[in-house]
């Protein structure tokens, strides 16, 4: 069985299960089902095919068990049957953590991930200038040749190791060998190496369009009255340009269907020439949210999605994070260990941080996907940005400290969503 | 006790159609935008000339969610019984000053030139006249609020809706619904607070949507408070001319909201 075939095939249909069957539901019927279609368990009477019909769906049983029996397979397989991803013509807000190391690593995973599906990539900032980012993208994990020709070679020696005869599972002898585990990477999605840096090849190989602020806005300009500021109208027309040119509105006829990826890092920093993060009052509140309007205007007539990072831990007025963050689809906030009294908290000792899912887009429908939960942290190993579910490790101390059980209930509080209100803060629940 | 769907909740139904009602939609630290989508098909089943002033999203996503409940708004754009504004589709042009400046742009506030929104009022004036053998008219807003984040005074958007009020309420003796969305302190914001304050003084039912106080939960999306304001004598409203409130809590599915007493929901019981 290809790979191809492992990830096409309803493996809950063979089951029949439903994807929403919790692990103990799923093994009580693949062994219910195992020990109907176990050949040793058949009737004696039954002719030759049906036996070999129910090997046949023993296999297959069996197979299903493995992928949907660990957890890791099981997510990869629903991933791919789900479909997942930013939509395209929608907006993704990233809160940035205090010291803009782990939002950068995700805005550099965005645009990786665009060199590699070959999409046309556009990257606007203030600060850093947009080469030096391109040039620190994580190297992609590819399955090349060299890696399947090893895999090739590892199955024929098999092969010829059990060409003899099988003495015990005789009944088996004749039919194919099952491959039993899904290759790491998949055609939805990439994974990348963090230690690395992508090569140059690679990323010259797609088209890359830049906005640098410093270059772009004039020494002199001319105040007019605006609701959007000159460095922000400056960004919007150039995205606006770059649609229109290469024909991601559908206007100038493209020569193959391809997508633009926006990244724009910083937005709303004083290096914007914005003043939302440095005043409770500022003078131009509206600039970043008219900004924001023009480009959800522009996301949504063409085939583009962008990702926008935000200091919003810079931002006082709270007012102005909450219209940002509805002028966008998906938010979500990194909230970094670093330098918080946390990161010596041996509760958290195995992350770096906390994510919060702020915000989940309604595309063109009235409910909004809900995520199962919304306690998810972060952490970076030496290659791998990882985004987990949040698990506090059991309370086994005989006197509880009154100190952990108050950041329990902190932790807690900003936990509770966008949908649901502040749990009224010092009454923790005890279960 | 389940109440199927928004309109027997309100006491609403298509045959008949409350005239001169402003309803206020609100909603603090969740999303009511299943409501004012709820309005649009229901006003438009029961045959009104509506006018929809879709700030927000395009008018592909609001169609698509339309089908869902089962009404069809290309249809009815081209019949005439609905128009449509689709804001986000001028912005751009207007924010980046292209284009001629004149006062026939809906959106021409984005301009900067303009510090009130006569161009959008005379747009909906436009628009919800010469009803014909719709009726009565109707004047949607989605939303309310993000005109705040363009820029716009918290006067100048109190102004555009009383404009809108008399004109479509008294003169027309139609309905206006309208959606405000505010964050979730109550003392910190002055813009939407003010404009929330303001307009639930003049409307006659205001529906607050609000997450539950405990938290998030898959399946109950949240709360909806809703607030019926006394007519003037005479007037039929549900359970008389007195000011009533209902407190009910709500969960969105694909097509359509159902809405159930606190603690009644279907995951509890």
């Amino acid at each position: 069985m290809t790979e191809e075939d492992l990830l096409q095939k309803d493996w809950y249909a063979v089951l029949d299960a439903s994807p929403t069957d919790c692990l103990q539901v799923l093994k009580q019927k693949y062994q219910r089902l195992a020990l109907l279609y176990h050949p040793d368990k058949q009737n004696p009477d039954t002719t030759v095919e049906q036996v070999q019909q129910c090997v046949q769906r023993f296999i297959e049983v069996d197979q299903a068990w493995k992928i949907l029996g660990d957890e890791q397979t099981k997510r990869a397989y629903d991933l791919q049957r789900r479909g997942g991803g930013l939509a395209v013509g929608t907006l993704l807000l990233v809160e940035e953590d205090k010291y803009d190391s782990y939002s950068r690593m995700l805005l550099k995973y965005f645009l990786a991930e665009g060199v590699v599906c070959g999409h046309h990539v556009f990257l606007g900032s203030a600060r850093d200038p947009p080469d030096e980012i391109m040039q620190d993208l994580p190297a992609p994990i590819l399955d090349d040749i060299p890696s399947n020709a090893v895999n090739m070679g590892q199955v024929t020696a098999c092969d010829s190791e059990d060409q003899g005869s099988m003495k015990i599972a005789w009944r088996y002898q004749n039919l194919p060998k099952v491959q039993t585990a899904l290759a790491s990477s998949s055609r939805f999605g990439h994974y990348y190496d963090a230690s690395k840096t992508m090569a140059r090849e690679l990323r010259e190989a797609v088209k890359c369009s830049t906005f640098f602020l410093p270059h772009e806005l004039p020494a002199e300009s001319h105040a007019e009255p605006s609701p959007i500021s000159e460095a922000y109208r400056l960004l919007l027309r150039s995205i606006q340009e770059l649609i229109r040119q290469e024909g991601f509105d559908g206007t100038a006829p493209q020569k193959s269907r391809n997508i633009l990826r926006i990244g724009l890092h910083s937005l709303g920093s004083p290096l914007w020439a914005d003043d939302i993060c440095c005043e409770e009052k500022p003078t131009q509140a509206s600039s970043l949210t008219s900004f924001l309007y023009g480009l959800r205007a522009l996301l949504r007539s063409s085939l583009c999605t962008c990702m926008v990072t935000v200091p919003s831990h810079l931002i006082q007025n709270r007012a102005i994070m909450d219209r940002v963050t509805r002028l966008c689809d998906t938010a979500i906030a990194l909230e970094s260990f670093r330098g918080s009294e946390r990161e010596t908290n041996p509760l958290y000792k195995d992350y770096h941080g906390l994510l919060h899912v702020k915000q989940t887009p309604h595309l063109n429908c009235l409910v909004c996907e809900a995520p199962d939960t919304k306690d998810l942290a972060f952490k970076l190993k030496r290659k791998q940005f990882s985004i987990e579910r949040l698990h506090l490790p059991p309370d086994l101390s005989d006197t509880v400290s009154r100190s952990s059980k108050a950041d329990v209930a902190e932790s807690a509080r900003l936990l509770s969503s966008a949908c649901g209100g502040l749990a009224t803060s010092n009454k923790h629940l005890d279960f | 006790m389940m109440l199927p769907d928004l309109g027997s909740l309100l006491g609403f139904s298509t045959e008949k159609i409350e005239k001169g009602d402003f309803i206020l939609l609100s909603d603090r630290n969740a999303d009511a935008s299943f409501l004012i989508n709820h309005f649009l098909s229901l006003y438009l089943r029961a045959g009104c000339k509506v006018c929809f002033l879709g700030l927000v999203q395009s008018f592909s996503h609001y169609s698509a969610v339309a089908l869902r409940l089962g009404v069809n708004l290309v249809q009815a754009r081209e019949q005439g019984q609905l128009v449509f504004l689709e804001g986000l589709k001028d912005s751009v042009g207007q924010l980046l000053q292209q284009g001629p400046d004149s006062e026939a742009y809906p959106m021409g506030f984005l301009r900067g030139s303009q510090t009130d929104l006569r161009s959008l009022f005379r747009f909906v004036q436009r628009s919800v006249g010469g009803a014909g053998e719709w009726s009565p008219s109707i004047l949607l807003v989605d939303d309310l609020s993000v005109l705040l984040s363009l820029g716009v005074s918290v006067e100048a958007i109190l102004d555009f809706s009383h404009y809108c009020r008399t004109t479509v309420c008294h003169q027309l003796q139609g309905n206006m619904v309208m959606l405000v969305r505010v964050g979730e302190d109550e003392d910190d914001e002055e813009g939407p607070e003010l404009l929330l304050k303001a307009l639930t003084h003049q409307c006659s039912l205001a529906l607050s949507i609000q997450g539950l106080p405990t938290g998030y939960c898959r399946d109950i999306h949240g709360q909806v408070e809703v607030r019926w304001k006394e007519r003037g004598p005479g007037a039929a409203g549900p359970g008389g001319a007195l000011a009533q409130k209902k407190l009910l809590q709500y969960k969105v599915h694909d097509k359509g909201v159902s809405f159930f007493a606190r603690g009644t929901s279907s995951a509890v019981l």
